[in-house]
């Protein structure tokens, strides 16, 4: 892993649906970031830990990621599991900038 | 004899505890401390090798062949050890200990001690047979063994169990699961050595075998064959028969896990050895459960090793300073492959003087035995019929002498059995109830006199029905017996778990508020948020206000956000609708060419009658849609899926009826409906009910005579039911009209994921017929508008092909590229 941070340019807010999220693979990294019905953008790794699932498929709960399936879930802030046994995943640092969202990473 | 500055008006001082060992021993220890002294003086560290919180190892086999999830079995999360302020190094193991120095080392870290507790367990003895590092060999041990096994059983034969004992029983029972022929190799003559004698063991054998498991004794393995590609695929035996194996699992006994005490110069034998206070050859060092050896004997059952921590945890926290442990008598009572057993001391150790006492009843796989020695009962198993082992056991647990008679061992004095009208109140205080956590009757009573009234929170006050759970209807009858009645849980009736009201209360208030979409619910009536309760409004609220809904996409999930079933690897399967299960060679090979088209993985023939597509990319799925030019089948969601049908008059020559036609006029007519859970229809042209009619959610079978028998709430998946008969209808429209009032009705009744076979029993047939066929709530004209409101509301989801509903909706992973540095 490089030591050096990146600032991506990601795509605008109105690509990200309301309480949902999307897949990204920004270089080698592949992320879901997501935004909350209260306006939230977060990014966090793209895979569940537990069995892969694709969490940008994940629905939402607060500010939780649910796993599609087995509904793991993520917390968007640290990025811990719910679940005993199961290692958190990485978080990223978004902006929103004039409805364009960056990524660092 | 842990030196601790107590004195009066001091604060104590903090010592450092490390603990070695995070499974059913170390963590029990730590619990025990908790509870003997919240106060105490120790800053507790426990190292763990597996990197979870503690699990309930008893249960793994259940884990194994899918009744409990891993997330069921787990004893304390994560979560608790932080609560509790007990650093949990977990996933790190323990490679060297300074006693000198007083320092245990583990990947990379230091932890100091001034009290060291050895619970290292042990681990699975895998002989040394050539082989066993082949592909598909594994041992039986902890949770991720379980998901390996599960993971690689997926499309193989057969499975060979090396060890017949306790533990490579419950493997098998297992493994049975999982569709693959099982075989039990076991070394000795019989089944399970230690619990059981001779007879017992053929007993066993003979019931396991009626449940289809083949069982080889006195074998003895010479390898694991394995095929070109390094997978096992044969167990080798000495005399060089063979039996197939595409998977072996090894049970053939555990070792304790001694290494890292005898490296830092602690006395060990089998185990470490410790003394009567639980105490090792080093004064600040201390060992509990598997890895302990106790007056030379190790133990490998939770009972005498919860004897162990709790006397250590009276010790340590000088709640009871003079606490030992003096060893355990073992006596326990097992479930294997559905046989009861209760097994207490040696029963293959007969003395010439001892007085055997047996009864057998070989027609019900019935065996009873009981070794009395010098007038008191040493040993004994009890097989296919407890009815006598807590009289038994208890002889042998109290040591008291055994009745003159022998016979009343097991059949009491006089007709005192434990039959039917065994009465709770007549059962002694200390009469153990849950025997997982050994919790007495007198303790949950106690628990329930301080207002534990529903049998989860007994649980969480005593750990009782905790563990394989056997023993919740006793707890059950004990709180009835001491409270009047079982409280139970409120959230039970809820309709979701984020909003605290029952269904009819929560559409009235829904219906006052004017509230249509998921968030406004949430936001006025809800308490939290989470994915179920979102689906569940959103499907409520979609029956209730129709073409008024709000329909937010992020109270879907992702099957109904894209409209099709999402796969184990990301992709989504298709199932177009087939009407009736009817096809024509057009659609065929229009199904055909799209498979080829988009290098379909797998086109399977579905139980409901239609063909899947699997393995579609999201973003292939609008193209698939439109190249098929078919209408979705619904296959993704809660609602109608399939409705099946045999050929009825039209071919048949038994057929009484048009059982297709009917068939194809359901599924057109109820198409796209949706309901609280899955709904699955069948039509049969003749009573032989070909289309199995009569476990389906609604059936239809014709009847000699032209007429329709209409059938609800059978099911014939996890659960398994007959449906019961609504009515008999002389028309296919009578018919397809009493069905859509039943469905209407089902769908704003029913509680979310309550299916027809739990709804239909829950109301009452006779009831159901009462609204449905003679009106008794004078609700069949709203029932019928239902119909046509919702019919008309119907439009194809994978129309959406052409009109995305919101970004990235059909979209795949979007690639990023870094920035030039």
């Amino acid at each position: 892993m490089s030591a050096t941070l990146a600032r991506v340019p990601l795509c605008t807010l109105d690509d990200l649906p309301v309480g949902l999220g999307r897949p990204f693979r920004v270089g080698d990294t592949p992320i879901a970031v997501f935004r909350t019905r209260a306006g939230k953008v977060f990014a966090v790794d793209a895979t569940c830990p537990h069995r892969g699932g694709p969490l940008a498929d994940g629905m939402l709960a607060g500010d939780q990621v649910v796993c599609p399936y087995h509904a793991f879930r993520f917390h968007a802030d640290t990025g811990a599991c719910d679940q005993p046994g199961v290692c958190s995943i990485a978080t990223y640092p978004v902006e929103v900038i004039d409805g364009a969202v960056t990524v660092t990473l | 004899m842990i030196p601790l500055n107590t004195t009066p008006g001091l604060p104590p001082t903090r010592k450092k505890l490390v603990v070695v060992g995070n499974g059913m021993a170390g963590a029990r220890l730590v619990e025990d401390i908790l509870a003997a002294d919240p106060d105490h003086p120790f800053d507790i560290t426990v190292f763990g090798d597996e990197p979870y919180g503690n699990y309930n190892r008893i249960l793994l086999s259940n884990v194994l062949n899918g009744t409990q999830d891993p997330k069921e079995i787990f004893l304390n999360p994560l979560a608790w050890y932080a609560d509790n302020h007990v650093t949990l190094h977990a996933g790190k193991r323990a490679t060297r200990v300074d006693r000198d120095a007083k320092v245990v080392y583990a990947d990379g870290v230091e932890e100091p001690y001034d009290v060291l507790v050895f619970a290292t367990g042990s681990r699975p003895f895998v002989p040394p047979i050539p082989g066993t590092t082949h592909r598909g060999v594994f041992v039986f041990r902890t949770i991720d063994d379980c998901r390996n096994i599960a993971a690689y059983a997926k499309g193989k034969k057969s499975a060979v169990v090396i060890g017949g004992g306790l533990l490579g029983l419950e493997a098998a029972k297992g493994l049975m699961t999982h569709d693959v022929a099982v075989t039990v190799v076991e070394m000795g003559p019989w089944l399970m050595g230690v619990q059981l004698d001779e007879a017992g063991g053929k007993v066993l054998q003979q019931t396991i075998e009626k449940l289809g498991i083949t069982v080889k004794t006195s074998a003895s393995t010479r390898e694991f064959a394995a095929d070109d590609h390094g997978a096992v695929r044969a167990v080798v035996f000495a005399d060089g028969s063979e039996v197939e194996a595409d998977i072996v699992v090894i049970s053939a006994g555990i070792r304790p896990n001694k290494e890292l005490a005898a490296e830092c110069g602690l006395a060990c034998d089998r185990a470490v050895l410790v003394d009567d206070t639980l105490q090792t050859g080093d004064p600040s060092v201390f060992g509990v459960g598997e890895c302990v050896q106790h007056r030379g004997v190790v133990y490998g059952l939770v009972a005498p090793i919860w004897e162990q921590t709790k006397a250590l945890a009276a010790r340590l926290t000088s709640t009871n300073p003079d606490a030992v442990y003096t060893g355990s008598k073992l006596a326990t009572k097992l479930k294997v492959m559905g046989v009861e057993l209760a097994s207490m001391g040696r029963v293959s150790d007969v003395k010439p003087t001892d007085e055997v006492v047996t009864f057998a009843e070989p027609g019900r796989q019935v065996y009873w035995k009981a070794i009395v020695r010098d007038g008191k009962v040493v040993a004994g198993c009890l097989l296919g019929d407890l009815g006598p082992a807590d009289e038994v056991v208890s002889y042998f647990m109290t040591e008291r002498p055994a009745p003159a008679r022998r016979l009343e061992l097991f059949f009491g004095s006089g007709t005192r059995t434990q039959g039917a009208d065994f009465s709770l109140a007549d059962m002694p205080d200390d009469k153990q109830v849950c025997d997982c956590n050994g919790v007495c009757k007198g303790t949950i009573v106690k628990a329930i006199q301080a207002g534990k009234t529903t049998v989860q929170s007994v649980g969480k006050a005593t750990r009782a029905g905790t563990g394989c759970g056997s023993c919740k209807k006793l707890v059950e009858g004990l709180i009835e017996a001491v409270n009047g009645e079982v409280k139970a849980d409120p959230s039970e009736g809820w309709y979701v778990p984020a909003v605290p009201l029952d269904k009819p209360s929560l559409v009235a208030e829904v219906k006052t508020r004017g509230l249509k979409s998921v968030s406004a619910v949430l936001r006025e009536l809800g308490t939290g948020e989470d994915e179920k309760s979102k689906n569940g409004l959103a499907s409520m609220l979609k029956g209730l206000w129709g073409t008024e809904y709000v329909d937010e996409r992020d109270a879907r999930f992702i099957n109904d956000r894209v409209h099709a079933n999402i796969q184990n690897d990301g992709t989504f399967s298709v199932i177009p609708r087939m009407y009736g299960g009817v096809t024509s060679a057009d659609d065929l090979i229009k199904i055909g060419e799209v498979a080829k088209k988009y290098a379909v993985r797998m086109v399977k023939v579905t139980g409901g009658q239609r063909i899947d597509l699997l393995g579609i990319k999201k973003d292939d799925l609008p193209g698939v849609w439109r190249d098929l030019g078919m209408p979705s089948g619904y296959a993704y969601t809660k609602a109608l899926r399939t409705v099946k049908t045999c050929v009825g008059s039209e071919f048949c020559r038994y057929g009484t009826n048009d059982s297709t036609a009917l068939g194809i006029a359901l599924e057109k007519t109820y198409q796209g409906f949706e309901f609280p859970a899955k709904v699955k229809l069948g039509v049969s042209g003749c009573p032989r009910n070909c289309a199995e009619s009569t476990v389906k959610d609604v059936g239809v079978v014709a009847t000699e005579g032209g007429e329709w028998e209409v059938l609800v709430g059978g099911a014939a998946g996890a659960h398994v039911r007959k449906t019961d008969v609504l009515c008999r209808v002389k028309t296919r429209e009578e018919a397809i009209r009493v069905i859509g009032r039943f469905l209407i009705y089902y769908r704003d009744n029913a509680k979310w994921v309550e299916r027809t076979y739990d709804f239909v029993p829950r109301i009452g047939i006779e009831e159901l017929r009462g609204i449905i066929v003679n009106d008794s709530l004078g609700i069949v004209a709203d029932l019928d508008a239902e119909v046509e409101k919702t019919a008309a509301a119907y439009v194809d989801p994978w129309l959406e092909r052409d009109n995305p509903a919101y970004a990235g909706q059909f979209e795949d992973v979007r690639t990023v590229p870094l920035p030039m540095a």
